[in-house]
């Protein structure tokens, strides 16, 4: 088996997870849950196997680097981050109904990927000379654990808002989502464990930079989009620990913020190419 | 009680203020991200056409289009330099704004989280033990002292070492873990400022230019960005050569230059850069960035016998002559091969009395020709360029870089430590002796209160040790 072919059943498998989580929240059935847990973290191996796959066959083709250097590969990254930090989550958290909020997000990611929507090629690309770098490495894998971590922290988001909006917040099928103040309390650490990881996103970034280019810092789109992301996420910080905001503000800054982290992602690609030409695909 | 302080100095103390500048900076940031910038990547003189297009497309959107209305929007955008923004005055004012904020804000803020990690906590009033949100009250058999010591001891096995003292009325146990992570938000504070004290070092003592060294040339000078005014090494670089390699389909798989340092006709370093892997001397960096090609060869001719050499600069199909061996050569043809750009050459080699021979060249690789008169020569062909180096000296580089590293410990501690503390207090009341246990966190409390738990459970495994109802 291949890479893509492996990647292309992970696409399912995501999609899968996402409906059982889905319809056990639904249902309120804890048993279904389990299911979806099951099919997350085999889809979430299956996809492992494949990205290392990919990066034997990267070698096989005389070109031999890991997958994480063009838009195909940062997606499925991307929605192999998400996958592995909502496994983690949910075994800290103890409780399934995050899954139908967050897993649709591993799922998105690799319809993206997949799909041919943004006409991105799939292909295991050679690398530029200045793409050649250890740090180039560090810095995406580090921005996407951030961007995982802020996606997962937009469904809580998501599913705070809906708690909140609906009539009755305990009974019926909320009661079975987290009590509000839990649910707050996750989206927080969750943003929290994303701004560390921006941080060191932008950092190896610079580092990056540095060691191509000799300057750290050229406020090209990309870099300031960055930067505007890690400045609405310390606000965010600032506007809870230090003035109390909380609960739904919070709830709709986290969506905020990863409405930010898309644009960063694709929208500085796609829309301000025209401009840029550092930004062109 | 503190006195009241002046409003100027609240108002840059204020977190208020933070908030309002963390967002102004993330959506003035924009604005730079959209308004194309002067700066290297888009050609000086199509700016202003981009600039009028570009604000002419958003009024017309707006259903706002004339000349007059493009011209106000230009004037204001001059005026606020939206093509140069991140230079400009009031964006850096921001920043400037940022920094004040925070060098106040701590300020006003430190000596307090000092004195809480400084503290005497066995000063803390049984009052506030009891009123703690995580307590717990404990009886024990035992005399106070005797319980003192095994609890003293019990805590010490659990990771949890305490200090004792008496008060008249009891004993007093207290034990905490990381009292000095309150200061993790400050050390991401100062971070900022370091790493803004880096940018300033850098914005004024460094400088930034280039340079394309031809091949086996020299130079002691190279360029400034945008004025283009020469700059003074102080030693001298000399470019031994330079290759480019291919993948298969053609896309350059790594530029590198072989590039010697000479300091006072001294040959000091000699070191083979490419993307990624500078040559840094005396302050100054040397960064593979470009190449440029000359469409001439370099070719490179060895008598194997005599062992003499000697490097010819020619173009394509200009005959050359070694005179002292009575060479006479041309490159005659460039063969394709299966990797796009990458030529073989085609060299005719005679003697002026005919005799002529062909040789076929890989790419800057030797080949042998045997002439008819037994002199046997090394040939070697490539194509001449001249390396494009980006040449940077910023002193402030290791003050941003011990700022980054700064941040990241500080946000590590802020995120995932606290400051926790637990008291024991063991008082013997009417002959019975009475524990009271109480503890906090400054963050994660219901991280702390399983932990707190978990202590309470160790303490009363002790057999003369029972929770009171
Ligand atoms: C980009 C700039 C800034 C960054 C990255 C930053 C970062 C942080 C972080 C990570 C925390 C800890 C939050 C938590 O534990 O949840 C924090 C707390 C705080 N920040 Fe900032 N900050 C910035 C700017 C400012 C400014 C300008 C002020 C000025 C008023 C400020 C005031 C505070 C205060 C008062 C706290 C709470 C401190 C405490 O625990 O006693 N911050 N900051």
């Amino acid at each position: 088996m291949n890479s893509a072919t492996l990647l292309t059943y992970s696409t399912f498998g995501y999609l899968f997870a996402s409906f059982i989580y889905v319809a056990a929240f639904l249902f309120k059935s804890n048993k279904a849950g389990l299911g979806g847990t099951f099919f997350t973290a085999l889809t979430f191996i299956g996809q492992t196997v494949a990205l290392g796959l990919r990066w034997q066959e990267s070698y096989q083709l005389g070109i031999g680097h890991a997958p994480l250097t063009n838009m195909y590969e940062s997606l499925v990254f991307f929605s192999w981050c998400i996958a592995g930090f909502y496994l983690f989550l949910e075994y800290k958290v103890k409780n399934r109904t995050i899954g139908a909020f967050a897993l649709p997000f591993a799922f998105g990611a690799m319809v993206f990927a997949e799909s041919g929507w943004l006409k991105i090629s799939q292909e295991i690309p050679v690398l530029i000379p200045a793409l050649q770098s250890n740090w180039l490495i560090a810095h995406v894998m580090t921005c996407f654990v951030g961007y995982a971590a802020f996606a997962v922290a937009c469904g809580i988001g998501v599913m705070y808002l809906i708690k909140d909006f609906s009539r009755q917040k305990d009974k019926g099928l909320m009661g079975t989502l987290p009590p509000l103040r839990t649910l707050d309390d996750i989206n927080h650490k969750t943003m929290i464990f994303g701004f560390l990881w921006l941080t060191a996103g932008i950092i190896t970034g610079a580092i990056w930079a540095n060691s191509a280019w000799g300057t750290y810092w050229s406020w090209d789109p990309k870099e300031t989009w960055s930067l505007i992301t890690w400045f609405f996420y310390a606000a965010i910080l600032h506007a809870r620990f230090t003035r109390g905001w909380q609960g739904a503000v919070v709830a709709w800054l986290a969506i905020g913020g990863f409405l930010c982290v898309v644009f960063t992602y694709y929208g500085v690609n796609f829309l301000l190419s025209g401009l840029h030409s550092y930004g062109s695909v | 009680m503190k006195k009241k302080k002046n409003s100027i100095w609240m108002f840059f103390a204020s977190v208020k203020l933070a908030l309002f500048v963390l967002f102004i900076l993330a959506a003035a940031s924009i604005i730079g991200t959209i308004v194309p910038q002067i700066g290297t990547f888009v050609p000086q003189d199509s700016i202003l056409e981009h600039y009028k297009q570009f604000y002419g497309a958003i009024l017309n959107g707006l259903g706002l289009h004339s000349a007059q209305a493009t011209t106000v929007i230009t004037k204001i955008s001059d005026l606020l330099s939206f093509d140069d923004m991140y230079s400009s005055w009031w964006f850096n004012g921001l920043l400037g704004l940022l920094s004040i904020n925070l060098i106040v804000c701590s300020i006003e803020r430190l000596p307090d989280v000092w004195r809480l990690v400084v503290m005497d906590n066995h000063q803390t009033k049984i009052s506030r033990l009891q009123s703690m949100r995580n307590t717990l009250e404990l009886t024990s058999s035992d005399p106070a002292p005797q319980t003192t010591a095994a609890l003293q001891q019990r805590l010490a096995a659990i990771g949890w070492p305490a200090s004792q003292s008496s008060r008249d009325d009891g004993h007093l146990l207290f034990s905490q873990k990381t009292p000095w992570s309150r200061l993790g938000v400050y050390v991401v504070h100062l971070s900022i400022l370091v790493i803004f004290a880096g940018a300033a070092v850098g914005f004024f003592y460094g400088q930034k230019g280039g340079i394309n060294l031809p091949e086996t040339l020299s130079s002691d000078k190279v360029y400034q960005y945008g004025s283009g005014d020469e700059i003074d090494l102080g030693f001298t670089i000399k470019c031994n050569w330079f290759t480019m390699t291919r993948y298969p389909n053609g896309a350059p798989k790594e530029y590198q230059s072989e590039l010697v340092i000479i300091d006072n006709d001294k040959e000091v370093l000699t070191k083979v850069i490419e993307v990624n892997h500078p040559l840094s001397y005396k302050g100054w960096t040397f960064y593979q960035s470009s190449y440029e090609s000359h469409k001439k060869y370099i070719i490179s001719v060895a008598n194997q016998t005599t062992d003499v050499q000697e490097l010819f600069l020619a173009p394509i199909r200009e005959p050359v002559r070694w005179q002292d061996e009575k060479l006479l050569f041309a490159i005659t043809d460039l063969i394709p091969t299966t990797t796009p750009m990458i030529y073989q050459y085609k060299l005719m080699v005679a003697d002026g009395k005919g005799g002529q021979q062909l040789l076929i060249l890989d790419d800057n690789k030797q080949g042998t020709l045997i002439r008819p008169d037994g002199n046997a020569y090394d040939f070697q062909v490539k194509e001449f360029f001249s390396t494009g180096l980006q040449v940077a000296k910023d002193p402030g580089v290791w003050i941003v870089y011990i700022g980054c590293g700064l941040m990241l410990a500080g946000l590590g501690v802020a995120f995932f430590m606290s400051h926790r503390r637990l008291w024991l207090f063991i008082s013997e009341k009417e002959g019975k002796t009475t524990i009271l246990i109480a503890g906090t966190a400054n963050k994660n409390k219901p991280g702390f209160e399983q932990e707190f738990a978990k202590i309470n459970e160790a303490l009363t495994q002790a057999q003369s040790i029972e929770v009171q109802k």
